[in-house]
């Protein structure tokens, strides 16, 4: 939020607007001392515990097969099922906000639906349909096809958790933009590939990036769904969240922190990530919004 | 190219915006579609260029019948009323736009496009611009980059929605005069909403009125505004005095009041709108005088090239406004003064049909119907 600050600065030091100094001191303590104590000690003590035991061992711990393998797992789903989410949420955002059709509130809510379903009920919905004794399992078994306990189902679920975060960002963004720009793209004669590619596209750049990340730190972190439909076969099936809680249940701490370490480190990159593409975004947006007051007596020539 | 309109019928919901609208413009015409908003100009403009489908009803362009053909393949020009400019490219690329989407065997190639681009520029008069954004330039500028990006696609017919709505009166002004002179130059058949009367009378060649939905009046500027042929044309045009009255032998009875008239196509006893401009007024002193409407001076502003009076009707229940409009010297020889009790005699008196209006005789008196 830098790019407010010197306004709140402006807003502070105004006699007028300006709190008395014990509601803005309680404030502060209060929402401070909750930041500390249930964010930043907890994400310390993950490290901390990581390396209590020193760095060759932490170094082990991720480097180990069944680690590697995990983290390789990991990144595989994350470039599957990001790049899938990217393309259905830009599809419904544009759908939704630029288009008029029967259903539309429909469709708004089932985009809604992954958020408001708890991530074990999607894990337990994917079994019920492609498990062993699911709807497709006999079939699936007929032409030796894993989704359950295997890479396909993960992938699965992982994309149906992540579904939300791309569209949910882009909507907003372009029904606040109107349709004004992709009226004038028509007219001119773009077809549709060229409207969205040349004119929608670049104007919600920022808030699709920022989806992306959103997407890609909920895809690698992911634990409820994937823990029902991986079968956590080491080596195989098991995601860096499963990783952590088969070593942490097996009383193995310093390596289930070195691991869990790592997804804080991931947790950290997309956070600063985020931060720069919000100052980006909204600096972009200001810009495109801001006139200089002399711009007219920047023209050297008078309508005739 | 003309453009024909036939029967067009549009509802919103409940709410109809266009009701069995049939037009037909010129080839080479700039027309102005005039009205209040709400009157469903926009939507039939609209409908024109293909962003909105008619609920029924026929467009057609040169002849052929454009509710087939996509947006795409009707080549117009658009203009939006907030510029629609796409605030990623340069002034250059938003005006390139158009010529760069054709298909390939189509497309022209680069250096045609650029020299069409500074050709276009030039002739809005913002080559200077070419590298700018759009958030670097003034409300003028950006609606001159919009027309020039229109024309780019050498557009058959341009159609401009409010284009000068969002500036302010000066810049309204200077583009108004400009737009004329740019049509003079390429005679391309052009359509402008606005809901300014002025601008629409002072740059196009006809107007069309149009109110909650339908077409009120056609006509060139001179006609619409010296023959309206509705109450609301008269009233839309510019201010007006109204009087409810009732034609009688000796005049138009208003009230306790009587005024001449010289429209002699009403039958006695029918009740009527009439409709004075502010000019058409004269303001009588002598008190022994019985013609004309009693009124009493509230206010003279006397500033500007003409000067105005407002005044109040003498009758406390039906609150009527008057304004008249004279000369300087006219007023300083009237000595006005607030307060003063007047008479108003109007010079040209225009009466309508007051239709569905039970005159209170009727009602006191119902054997007499």
């Amino acid at each position: 939020m830098s790019h407010y600050s010197h306004k709140t600065t402006r807003f502070e030091r105004n006699l007028a607007t300006r709190e008395a100094p014990w509601v803005k001191w309680t404030l502060l303590t209060l929402s401070l001392s909750f930041f500390v104590l249930f964010l930043i000690l907890p994400l310390v003590s993950v490290f901390f515990e990581a390396l209590r035991k020193g760095w060759e061992v932490y170094l082990l711990s991720i480097t180990e097969e069944t680690a590697l393998a995990a983290i390789k797992l990991t990144v595989l789903i994350a470039i599957i099922s990001v790049p899938l989410n990217l393309v259905f949420g830009v599809a419904a955002a544009w759908l939704i906000a630029k288009h008029d059709f029967r259903g539309k509130q429909l469709l708004t809510t089932f985009i809604d639906l992954p958020f408001s379903v708890s991530p074990v009920i999607v894990g337990l919905m994917y079994m019920l349909v492609f498990g062993a004794n699911g709807w497709f399992g006999s079939w699936l078994v007929e032409h030796d096809l894993k989704v359950i306990f295997a890479v396909p189902g993960i992938v699965l679920a992982t994309i149906f958790v992540t579904f939300p975060f791309v569209a949910r960002e882009l909507i907003p963004l372009m029904q606040a933009q109107g349709r004004d720009e992709e009226e004038a793209a028509v007219v001119l004669g773009a077809n549709g590939w060229q409207t969205l590619w040349y004119v929608t596209l670049p104007n919600v750049k920022w808030g699709l990036l920022y989806g992306v990340i959103l997407s890609n730190a909920r895809a690698m972190g992911e634990f409820g769904a994937v823990s029902v439909v991986s079968g956590k076969i080491r080596g195989q099936t098991n995601t860096m969240p499963l990783h952590v809680e088969i070593l942490y249940n097996e009383y193995n701490f310093a390596a289930a922190f070195a691991v869990a370490s790592l997804l804080a480190l991931l947790a950290l990159v997309t956070l600063v990530i985020k931060t720069r593409v919000e100052h980006r975004a909204s600096s972009h947006f200001n810009a495109s919004h801001m006139v200089p007051a002399d711009i007219n007596t920047l023209s050297p020539r008078v309508v005739p | 190219m003309s453009i024909e309109v036939r029967n067009i019928h549009k509802r919103f919901g409940n709410f109809t915006a266009l009701n069995d609208i049939s037009l037909n413009f010129e080839s080479g015409q700039l027309v102005a579609l005039l009205g209040p908003s709400g009157c469903g100009k926009t939507t039939l403009l609209r409908i024109i260029a293909g962003l909105e489908q008619a609920d029924s009803g026929i467009v057609t362009l040169e002849g052929e019948d454009a509710s087939i053909s996509s947006v795409r393949e009707r080549q117009v020009g658009f203009v939006f009323q907030h510029y629609a400019l796409f605030k990623h490219m340069t002034v250059f690329d938003n005006v390139a736009f158009g010529m760069r989407m054709k298909p390939r065997a189509q497309r022209p190639s680069k250096q045609e496009i650029k020299d069409k681009v500074h050709e276009l520029l030039n002739l809005v008069q913002l080559d200077w611009l070419a590298d700018r954004y759009p958030s670097q330039l003034s409300g003028g500028q950006r609606q001159r980059i919009a027309l020039a990006r229109a024309l780019a696609v050498e557009p058959r017919v341009l159609l401009l929605d409010e284009p000068f709505g969002a500036l302010d009166a000066k810049v309204r002004k200077e583009l108004r005069r400009w737009l004329r002179k740019l049509h003079d130059e390429l005679h391309i058949t052009s359509i402008f909403v606005t809901h300014d009367q002025e601008e629409a009378l002072e740059v196009a060649d006809n107007v069309v009125l149009m109110d909650h939905g339908r077409v009120e009046q056609v006509g060139t500027p001179e006609e619409v505004y010296n023959h309206p042929a509705t109450p609301f044309v008269y009233s839309f045009l510019g201010s007006v005095n109204l009087f409810h009255g009732r034609v009688e032998e000796e005049g138009l009875r208003v009230g306790a009041d009587a005024v001449p008239h010289t429209q002699d196509n009403f039958t006695e006893g029918s009740e009527v709108f009439a409709f004075v401009r502010p000019h058409e007024l004269q303001i009588v002193t002598d008190t022994g005088y019985t013609q004309g409407v009693a009124a009493k001076v509230v206010r003279v502003l006397s500033f500007g090239v003409s000067a105005r009076v407002e005044l109040d009707g003498l009758d406390r229940d039906k609150d009527q406004h008057f304004e008249v409009e004279l000369t300087q010297a006219q007023v300083a020889g009237l000595a006005l003064t607030p307060g003063q009790h007047v008479r108003l005699v109007p010079s040209r008196l225009k009466l309508f049909d007051r239709p569905g209006y039970v005159s209170a005789d009727a009602v006191s008196n119902p054997a007499s119907v």
